[in-house]
């Protein structure tokens, strides 16, 4: 047994919540490079420079990337051999009220989706745990702008629909969406499980490293496909028309009942934030 | 293209969709429950907060400032959004708007009917944009925060001309330009 300290974990969510929102991770950034390269539209190429000069100039001023510094999702993986003898939720919670306290942050959460007043310190986060093996406890977190968040669904198709179907539903819900999720988008697929697991599975799938591959042959090749596929909608960087619309495509599957065909679709925004710590 | 604000007439009728433009003077923040508020005091025909006459309006809700900012970082948002109230503000003499993302059919032929221009910034470059930003001013609804009318002083503010006078359409026009079409679909 490990025992982990409560300030322990309320600071590195604090440092994350910063971190995440300044500094772009080196993979997204050479993606975007990369597709500045591809680009063949003008006007793509001239929102692509902008883009990573933003980049920059984020990383060096130490600013927020984008004003949208979002609502915060946090995947816990909670090893079984650490001790923990307090709300872990709660300190989470005490990190991002810091975090968007001291790092000046945008607070973009209301306390009823109804009403829509303000929490006034972003919190609380959507906090996604799972129990592993081993006795570390491993924080990812990614700050998320509604911009993207907004464009997504989850879809039960029927099991005839098939890969084909998957294909269509995501790339209708990508042409659809044009410009508004800040494009060049990275999209997270989740296929299977039931209503709620593909929703996470998509989620899940947006952490991958953007040059990871899937170990699943069919998950494979349709990241591979649907990223050619969705490059040649023309919607280009921010919508301006082009051919670079998305960095990458990840596909994340789980076994589902022989009676459906659960899809979900995650748009993420060239903005990718997401910081991992382990403690 | 440079540009300076107020927008003439004779600046609008030389832009055309898909030109890069930096715009300096002056431009007026507003969002949704901002927007919501200017077109009622129209509506009762009572004055604005500011002279809307040849102005831009940037739709935008930037971080708070960091000690030695004037603001924090500052990129567009979904202009759809403010849609409904924009042909009531270009009506009252609103000559452009900044935002993200398009526009419905009403809002692009009102831009036309009152020879106007809708403008796109980029979407999250929040940092790059905030440097071009030189002053703040609160103008009007401080108590809505981030939606807080404000005045801002910008030098060469990046933007992208999407809707012009003549009907056209960057993103609609360039988009079906680059568009592969084969299976899909
Ligand atoms: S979609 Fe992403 S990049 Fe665009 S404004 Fe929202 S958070 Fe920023």
């Amino acid at each position: 047994m490990r025992y982990i300290e409560r300030d322990l974990v309320v600071e590195a969510v604090e440092r994350l919540c910063i971190e995440a929102n300044y500094y772009i991770e080196d993979d997204v950034l050479n993606a975007l490079k990369r597709s500045r390269k591809l680009e063949t539209s003008p006007i793509g190429q001239k929102v692509l420079d902008q883009i990573i000069e933003n980049d920059f100039i984020a990383r060096n001023d130490s600013v927020p990337m984008c004003q949208d510094t979002g609502m915060v999702v946090v995947f816990l993986e909670i090893g079984n051999l650490i001790h923990i003898d307090y709300d872990i939720y709660d300190a989470i919670n005490e990190g991002v009220r810091n975090g968007y306290l001291h790092g000046y942050l945008r607070k973009s959460v209301v306390k009823h989706p109804l009403d829509r007043v303000n929490t006034g310190d972003n919190t609380p986060a959507v906090i996604h745990t799972k129990i592993v093996m081993g006795n570390s406890l491993t924080i990812t977190l990614a700050p998320k702008g509604a911009g993207s968040e907004n464009m997504s669904l989850v879809k039960m198709l029927t099991p005839a629909d098939g890969y084909e179907g998957v294909k269509k539903l995501v790339l209708d819900t990508i042409f659809d969406a044009k410009g508004k999720p800040c494009p060049p988008i990275i999209v997270g697929i989740g296929i299977g499980g039931t209503f709620e697991k593909c929703a996470l599975l998509a989620k899940e799938a947006l952490m991958r490293p953007i040059d990871d591959v899937s170990e699943d042959p069919i998950a494979r090749k349709l990241e591979e496909e649907l990223l050619e596929e969705i490059n040649k909608l023309g919607i280009g960087p921010l919508g301006f028309g082009g051919t670079q619309t998305a960095l990458a495509v990840k596909v994340n599957v789980y076994p589902c009942h022989i009676a459906s065909l659960p899809v979900a679709v995650n748009t993420q925004c060239h903005a990718a934030r997401h910081k991992k710590i382990v403690l | 293209m440079k540009i300076t604000t107020p927008l003439t007439d004779e600046v609008i009728e030389n832009l055309r969709s898909g030109d890069q433009v930096y715009i300096t003077g002056k431009i007026y923040t507003a969002r949704d429950a901002a927007h919501k508020r200017l077109v009622e005091l129209l509506k009762n025909n009572q004055p604005l907060p500011f002279d809307i006459k040849g102005q831009i309006i940037y739709y935008v809700g930037p971080t708070p400032a960091k000690p030695g900012q004037v603001i924090g970082s500052a990129g567009p948002t979904t202009s759809s959004r403010m849609d409904p109230y924009t042909p009531v503000l270009l009506e009252a003499g609103l000559k452009g708007m900044i935002g993200k993302g398009e526009r419905r059919d009403y809002v692009k032929e009102a831009i036309v009917k009152h020879k106007a221009i809708y403008f796109a910034a980029i979407g999250g470059a929040g940092a790059l944009i905030a440097r071009t930003i030189r002053s703040v001013k609160t103008i009007a609804y401080e108590d809505l925060g981030a939606e807080t009318i404000r005045e801002l002083e910008v030098v060469d503010f990046p933007a992208f001309v999407v809707n012009d006078i003549y009907g056209n359409d960057l993103m609609l026009d360039n988009i079906s330009k680059y568009r592969m079409e084969d299976k899909n679909e």
